[in-house]
This record gives structure tokens, C-alpha cells and sequence, in this order.
């Protein structure tokens, strides 16, 4: 097996990867605000229930999330086990949700509430002091604990490998099997290049926001 | 008729008695200044007043409509508070510009988003806009911030940022507009633009209360004068009165401690 080959089996299983992360963060980051909402909520029962939510998430690997996530049904009623990768981006998208929820809640908590009461009085509507004011201020500052986020839910994709989804890890392990153990560490390549382009992209973020000053 | 009456206005946190039945009116034109230690309760009347805080009991009238009536039982929907909020405008301590929109789009903003409300907004679109924009436009150059329009607030000292901020609160019209300390914040050289714009809003008799501590300015521009202590309207009148004929004792001492600091 010449090199090229192997690297673009691994290239199309790094695809798997980037297939997690894309869904998870369209899933993840509105339910993530959603949560956030709810954590803020002032009607206690929903505040506790996601409070609890959110300390169960965080509090337990991801990797068995993923694995009662995929042999749960089975296990607990007989159920369908769910196709390998929707397991996946269920059980990313939750825990993903519940990190972005805090970042969101820190980032909304941290506007002063000056700004609310500046659109209140000037007889703004909740939802246009939402979009109108707060927003921008909000993304602005959760922009550089976001990219964190990015690069650690990148690399967490390899956990899928656990239930034998077929993303890089997994695939270069078959080469391992097969006696050659050299793929397995060039995955590493993959997430470098992956993550060198999430910094990058952040930093043109963070200057597209420097514009102004929260 | 007066423009505004305050009627026996009451409001605790929790134990804590902020004010203790106020009352007062004011007329159409007039500027009305607020004094007072800290802690007497002008900023929390203020915030009554603009529906920031609502108070326990008494009646906020302008214009003979009677905005808020503690003796009503059914809580006013959060649309109807939006209304009433309309007669008042707000200026803060620390401006709460909005970061984001330069001077110029900071004035605009509001009125923008009520004009969507119009029913002719989507056929006049561009006239309202341009009509929106020349107002604000011309309020920023009544604040003397011409050439700076187009400055986010990061931009400007902190007197530059408090003359927008007044001409936000003024681009809604609003019939009473309400300063809280609005020098409070600044430096003294910075302190004499803003209180300039607003000695000239006096001169052209906007209705305006003023909450400051500024007591040579208080003197000077308004034409009534409230003495605020632990909640209470001590004294009020005439600047002369409250200041050269002062009545109450704790009006004196209170004087008598400001004139000796400054």
C-alpha cells in the first residue's frame, strides 16, 4: 500500500470528522442559548431541571455519553440501536449544547444592565433589546472561549470511535491491524492543519468585532 | 395644568422605605432639579417615573393621563409599559451607549425600530428613514458633536458620549426628559460641556428633571428646586427659596456640608 492511498483513506475519513463537528455546531449552538435561557430562567423548576441537565453533561466522560447514547435503547428496552453515526451527533450536540449554554450564560450575564434599561427606556420591545443591543455584545465576547471550543470538540470527533464510527482514528487503527502503525500518529496532521485554520479564522473574528468595545 | 404629578409615591426593597409618599408636579417648560446626599432616593424616583421600578402605591400623571396607578390591581402589559415609557426620556450616569452603532445610528435606533411599527413604513420606507436620520442629525449638532457623527462611543470622551446620549433621549420627543447625575462620571472640564447642552435645553424650556450635584447649576438653570432626604420631599420651591431662604434644617446642613467640600 503506497502512501498516497493511505493518506487519502484517511483524508475521506477525516471527512467523518468534520461531518460531527459541522452537525454538532449547527445543533450545539442554538440549543446551546436555548439552555442558556432556561439556566437564566426565573421560574425555578426549569432553572433546576437545567441545572441538573448541565451538571450531568459536564460532570460525565463524553465517551460514555456516546456509548449510552448507541447500546441504551438496546439495553434498556429492547429498543433499535440507532445508526452508529446519528448516535454520535446526538450524544456530541447534547454535551456540546450544555458547554455552549455556560459560555452563552457568562456572556450574556457579563452585558451590564445599563444597556437593557438604555433600550427600555427608549421603548425598545425584550426581543429588539435581544437582537438590536445585546446580541453583538454577547458574540463579541464569546468569541474567544468559543474557539476554544471549536479546536477541543474537533479532536473530542475521535471519541466516536468507541462505538466503531468510521472516523480517522478508527480507520488508521485498521491499518495498525494490518501491522502498520505509522497512520495512526499522522492522523495528528489532520487536527494540526484542522485547528491552524480555526485560528485562523478566529483571529479574523476577533478583528471583524474590534471595531468596538464592550 | 401641570405636565406631570406625582401623586404620594411609595417604594420599599424589602424593609427598606426608598420613598416615602412624594409628591410634586411639575409644568410644561419648567426645569426642575433634584438634590440630595446619596442614598435620599432622586435616582430610584426617576427610575419610578421611567417604569424601570414600580412603585408600591401613588399616581404618576402627564398630560391628565394617569400612567400609573398603584391602587389599580391588574399589572399593566409589558406593551403598555412600553408606551408610557415614551412621555419620559432617560439620561444616565454612565450614558449605557449602545458599543456597537456610532453616534449617529445611537440616535437613530429607536426611532428606526418604532417607525417599523407605522402602518405606511413599507411604502414610505425611504422617507422615513432620511426624515429619521436629518432629525438626528440635526439633535448631534445642537449637542455641538458635528464631525462627530460617525465615532463609535469607544471613540469619544466620556462629555462627547453623554451629549449623545442626550440626544438619543431627546430624538424620541419624549414630553418630561429625566437626567440621573448626568455629570457625575465626568471630569470638571468635561462636566461644564454637558452642563452647557443643557442649560441650552433649558433656555428653549424643555421640560426636563434634573437629579444632580452640581448645586451651583441647580441654582443657575432650574426653575424649581426639590430637596430629597431619606426619601422625602424636605423642601422645594423657587431656587432662591430652597438655596438663600432655606427653610428646613436638614436643607442647611445639607447645603452647609456642599458649600464647605466645594
Amino acid at each position: 500500500m503506497n502512501i498516497s492511498v493511505i493518506f487519502s483513506s484517511l483524508a475521506v475519513s477525516f471527512g467523518i470528522n468534520f461531518k460531527i463537528f459541522i452537525i454538532t455546531l449547527l445543533l450545539a449552538l442554538p440549543f446551546g442559548l436555548l439552555i442558556s435561557f432556561g439556566a437564566m430562567s426565573r421560574f425555578r423548576p426549569l432553572r433546576y431541571l437545567i441545572k441538573t441537565l448541565v451538571w450531568v453533561i459536564r460532570g460525565t466522560p463524553l465517551m460514555l455519553q456516546i456509548i449510552v447514547i448507541f447500546y441504551g435503547p438496546g439495553l434498556l428496552w429492547d429498543g433499535d440501536l440507532l445508526p452508529r453515526l446519528t448516535a454520535t451527533y446526538v450524544a456530541f450536540s447534547v454535551n456540546y449544547a450544555c458547554y455552549f449554554s455556560e459560555i452563552f450564560r457568562g456572556g450574556i450575564q457579563s452585558i451590564p444592565r445599563g444597556q437593557y434599561e438604555a433600550g427600555q427606556v427608549l421603548g425598545m420591545t425584550k426581543s429588539q433589546i435581544f437582537f438590536k443591543v445585546t446580541l453583538l455584545q454577547v458574540i463579541k465576547r464569546v468569541i474567544p472561549p468559543m474557539g476554544n471550543e471549536f479546536m477541543t470538540l474537533i479532536k473530542d470527533t475521535a471519541l466516536a470511535n468507541i462505538i466503531a464510527t468510521k472516523e480517522i482514528i478508527m480507520m488508521s487503527k485498521e491499518f495498525a491491524t494490518k501491522g502498520l502503525i505509522w497512520p495512526l500518529f499522522s492522523t495528528a496532521l489532520f487536527f494540526l492543519a484542522f485547528c491552524g485554520i480555526l485560528t485562523l479564522l478566529f483571529n479574523w473574528l476577533e478583528k471583524k468585532m474590534d471595531y468596538f468595545r464592550v | 395644568m401641570p405636565i406631570l404629578e406625582v401623586q404620594h409615591i411609595n417604594k420599599s426593597f424589602g424593609q427598606t422605605q426608598v420613598l416615602n409618599d412624594i409628591s410634586f408636579s411639575l409644568e410644561r417648560g419648567e426645569a426642575m432639579a433634584i438634590i440630595g446626599s446619596s442614598g435620599s432616593g432622586k435616582t430610584t424616583l426617576l427610575r419610578c417615573l421611567n417604569f424601570l421600578e414600580t412603585p408600591n402605591s401613588g399616581k404618576i400623571i402627564v398630560n391628565e393621563e394617569t400612567l400609573f396607578d398603584g391602587s389599580r390591581p391588574t399589572q399593566p402589559s409589558d406593551a403598555e409599559i412600553r408606551k408610557k415609557r415614551l412621555h419620559f426620556g432617560m439620561v444616565f450616569q454612565s450614558f449605557h451607549l449602545f458599543p456597537q452603532y456610532t453616534a449617529l445610528e445611537n440616535v437613530m435606533l429607536a426611532s428606526l425600530l418604532l417607525a417599523k411599527e407605522r402602518p405606511d413604513y413599507k411604502q414610505n420606507k425611504r422617507v422615513i428613514h432620511e426624515e429619521i436620520e436629518h432629525h438626528a442629525i440635526a439633535l448631534l449638532e445642537q449637542m455641538s458633536l458635528n464631525g462627530r457623527m460617525t465615532h463609535y462611543p469607544h471613540q469619544l470622551s466620556g462629555g462627547q458620549q453623554q451629549r449623545v446620549a442626550i440626544a438619543r433621549a431627546l430624538a424620541l420627543k419624549p414630553d418630561i426628559l429625566c437626567f440621573d447625575e448626568p455629570t457625575s462620571a465626568l471630569d470638571p472640564e468635561l462636566t461644564d460641556e454637558v452642563l452647557r447642552v443643557i442649560r441650552g435645553l433649558a433656555d428653549k424650556h424643555t421640560t426636563m428633571i434634573i437629579v444632580t450635584h452640581e448645586m451651583a447649576f441647580a441654582r443657575d438653570v432650574a426653575d424649581h428646586v426639590v430637596f430629597m432626604d431619606d426619601g422625602v420631599v424636605v423642601e422645594e420651591g423657587r431656587p432662591q427659596d430652597v438655596f438663600e431662604n432655606t427653610q428646613n434644617e436638614r436643607t442647611k446642613a445639607f447645603l452647609h456640608r456642599f458649600s464647605q467640600n466645594s
